[in-house]
């Protein structure tokens, strides 16, 4: 669906309307990082009322993913038997000393995959490499992995290794909501990652938090209608979660995608960079499929990432804490030609964003 | 002749020689380059610009072009956007041994059919083969000399507050399609390569409006890089109308689908112009009667307000900043 300008227009005085008066703004997170992107490309902060504030989250899979992870991908590259096989976002994610792109340059191969079907390819053509792809996600692309290990055991293919760090997005949502200071009064839920895992898996919002929560699709118009629905929810005193993205979101999701990924993963507590360690909410191989995971295939004995010495706060920013502009390094010691912070890396990254967009704050008259 | 490129055609002796007789002076012969002597003596009256590229593009050939077209254009396109009718080009080729000659001799055609559009002859050149491997088919140096259209002043220091934006017609083709073609998604056969000369263009733009204060072509880093570097170099700000830019939607859809930005696309056959508000009609006039002016429409205009900048009202009536591209978004594209 492209932007429908009459609807939008109409949401944007319906949600001024709504919001008149309050006396404090309403904050609403947008989880995913392509919904952050969608708003700053069409200027829906300005439009937006001040009474009405959206923060971004941490629905950057390549943002939250730790240093020490990057520094394996970067060591595995390293090695003369290894292809790495990764989608192009993160090749530029600092690790604590470097990056992939770096470890290309000095002569590793790198190769950038649409899908780790691909990287199944790439091992299929170099039986005497060891091709590992790096499984970095959430639920949205979680069952093409998996689907990319039940082909590689199903075709016996016995050089084919992902690199798991895998998230779910419901246990950080509930990470957030656990910081007291969160004052987060509303959810855009990603359509994307609810295509596979429904919108009933948000319920807990409701029902735990009294919070409500809209699963919106990607236009400007679709946004406008997540973010109308929010303030309605609020204004009636309602809280539930509401599918707004119906043409492809089901309440159950994909039952097909999800057994797929349960027959392959099982829950893990897993580092999320800024929010710490979270339980249950990363995705780990089971036993009968661990021959499939590189990191216990080849253990590496690196030291801990350091801690960044930079004052980076892409930690607070993730959690919506303070926007990208707080940080002191914004746009100065960090900018995406030298990020030193990963959301500013990745084109779906908060400070990215902001900083590719103008910050949502410009204003010309 | 072989059918194949060797080492030998780039080491000066008898087969080099068999290469230009055979091949490559069919093609492009013409008296100049005829005379076969170390360098070209040229006539040329008055001032005269000066310029060179290097093509790498892959793959090399494409919907609407190839390498050759494209080193012939682009070439050509950079004199014209400094007010210069491209007159004369040198056609530098590193051939990779192995080459099909049937390859080079489709390049060298594309060459010729190009340089006869834009009215300009290759008069002087070079051929080196380096070992398999060693480049990809096929690399492209041309350099080009022109003479400076009459009252042509064109700058980015001649751009001032209250002027109007241009661009030439629909935006992002040539990426598009490369990008495509590299993808193997199948487009329609509306969406080709845009590779062009633009010096007719520019001619007929300069005799209806002299005034014209800049021009640039919006190649790699698209129209976002190129209005970036002049509202940097013209110290004012750029503030576009989104609903205006056009765009195919087939060329939309590709951007979706592969996450980019239809302002951030390489053009070959585009140019933005910086004119007075009040000779925008005029010039709109002018462009709209030539072939590659035809989707020529008023984009932007330009401030005083946040010089250095440029940005973007959106069709919901946002505004947002326009960035300088980071990185690159498609390698090789040109």
């Amino acid at each position: 669906m492209g932007t429908d300008k009459e609807l939008s227009l109409r949401l944007l005085e319906e949600i001024k309307r709504l919001t008149a008066g309050r006396e404090r703004p309403m904050r609403l997170m947008e989880v995913c990082g392509t919904h952050t992107v969608s708003i700053f490309r069409a200027g829906l902060r300005q439009l937006l009322p001040p009474e009405v504030e959206l923060v971004s989250g941490p629905g950057c899979p390549v943002c939250v993913t730790p240093d020490g992870y990057m520094d394996a991908a970067i060591a595995y590259a390293g090695m003369g038997d290894v292809i790495v096989a990764t989608f192009g976002d993160m090749l530029k994610v600092p690790g604590s000393a470097s990056s992939l792109a770096e470890a290309a340059a000095r002569g590793g191969d790198v190769r950038i995959v649409y899908s780790p079907l691909d990287a199944l390819a790439i091992a299929k053509e170099h039986p005497n490499k060891k091709v590992v792809f790096l499984a970095v996600g959430f639920e949205t692309t979680a069952p093409t992995a998996a689907a990319a290990v039940l082909a590689a055991a199903q075709e016996s293919v016995e050089n084919f290794f992902l690199l798991p760090a895998q998230k779910l997005v419901p246990p950080a949502i509930r990470a957030l909501l656990a910081d007291e200071d969160a004052r987060i009064d509303g959810f855009l839920l990603p359509g994307h990652v609810a295509v596979v895992t429904g919108s009933e898996t948000f319920s807990f919002l409701p029902k735990e938090y009294r919070l409500p929560g809209v699963v919106a699709g990607f236009s400007p118009t679709e946004l406008l209608r997540g973010i109308y629905r929010l303030v309605w929810q609020a204004a009636a005193g309602e809280a539930h979660i509401e599918n707004e993205y119906k043409s492809v979101v089901r309440p159950e999701g994909n039952p097909a995608a999800q057994t797929m990924m349960k027959q392959v993963c099982e829950t893990c507590t897993a580092e999320w960079r800024g929010l710490g360690e979270i339980p249950s909410s990363g995705l780990r191989l089971r036993d009968a499929y661990r021959r499939f995971d590189f990191s216990a295939m080849r253990p590496l004995d690196l030291p801990p990432a350091p801690p960044k010495k930079s004052g980076c706060r892409c930690g607070e920013v993730l959690r919506g804490k303070i926007s990208p502009r707080e940080c002191k390094l914004f746009g100065k010691a960090c900018a995406p030609e030298h990020a030193a912070g990963p959301c500013m890396v990745s084109a779906e990254g908060v400070c990215a964003a902001w900083h590719k967009y103008g910050g949502g704050v410009f204003r010309y008259d | 002749m072989t059918d194949t490129i060797q080492l030998a055609h780039g080491a000066g002796g008898r087969m080099s020689a068999r290469l230009m007789d055979e091949v490559v002076r069919p093609i492009l012969g013409n008296p100049v380059l005829d005379r076969m002597h170390d360098g070209a003596v040229l006539d040329t009256g008055g001032k005269i610009a000066f310029t060179t590229d290097s093509y790498v593009v892959a793959p090399r050939f494409f919907p609407g072009g190839s390498i050759g077209r494209l080193a012939v254009c682009g070439t050509v396109n950079d004199l014209a956007v400094s007010g210069a009718e491209a007159k004369y080009l040198s056609l530098a080729l590193i051939l990779e041994e192995g080459l099909a000659v049937g390859e080079l001799v489709r390049v060298l055609k594309d060459v010729r059919t190009a340089a006869d559009e834009a009215g300009v002859s290759v008069v002087t050149g070079d051929t080196k083969v380096v070992g398999h491997g060693s480049c990809d088919g096929i690399y492209i140096n041309t350099a080009g000399i022109g003479e400076m259209m009459a009252g042509a002043d064109i700058a980015p220091r001649n751009i001032r507050p209250g002027m109007e934006v241009i661009v030439s017609g629909f935006l992002g083709d040539h990426a598009a399609t490369i990008t495509a073609a590299r993808h193997g998604l199948k487009l329609p056969e509306t969406i080709q390569s845009d590779a062009a000369p633009l010096n007719g263009l520019v001619r007929e733009m300069l005799r209806a409006v002299p005034e014209i204060a800049c021009l640039r072509d919006p190649t790699r880093g698209g129209a976002a890089a190129t209005l970036n570097e002049l509202a940097d170099q013209s110290g004012t700000g750029v503030l576009l109308d989104e609903e205006a830019i056009p765009v195919r939607p087939e060329v939309e859809s590709v951007c979706e689908l592969l996450g980019f930005e239809p302002l951030y696309l390489a053009n070959e056959g585009k140019l933005i112009a910086f004119v007075p508000a009040e000779k925008t009609e005029a010039l709109l006039e002018a462009m709209r009667a030539h072939p590659c002016g035809k989707e020529a429409r008023r984009v932007g205009v330009v401030t005083d307000k946040a010089p250095g900048q440029v940005a973007m009202k959106t069709g919901l009536g946002g505004i947002r900043v326009v960035d300088m591209p980071t990185g690159s978004l498609v390698p090789r594209i040109c």
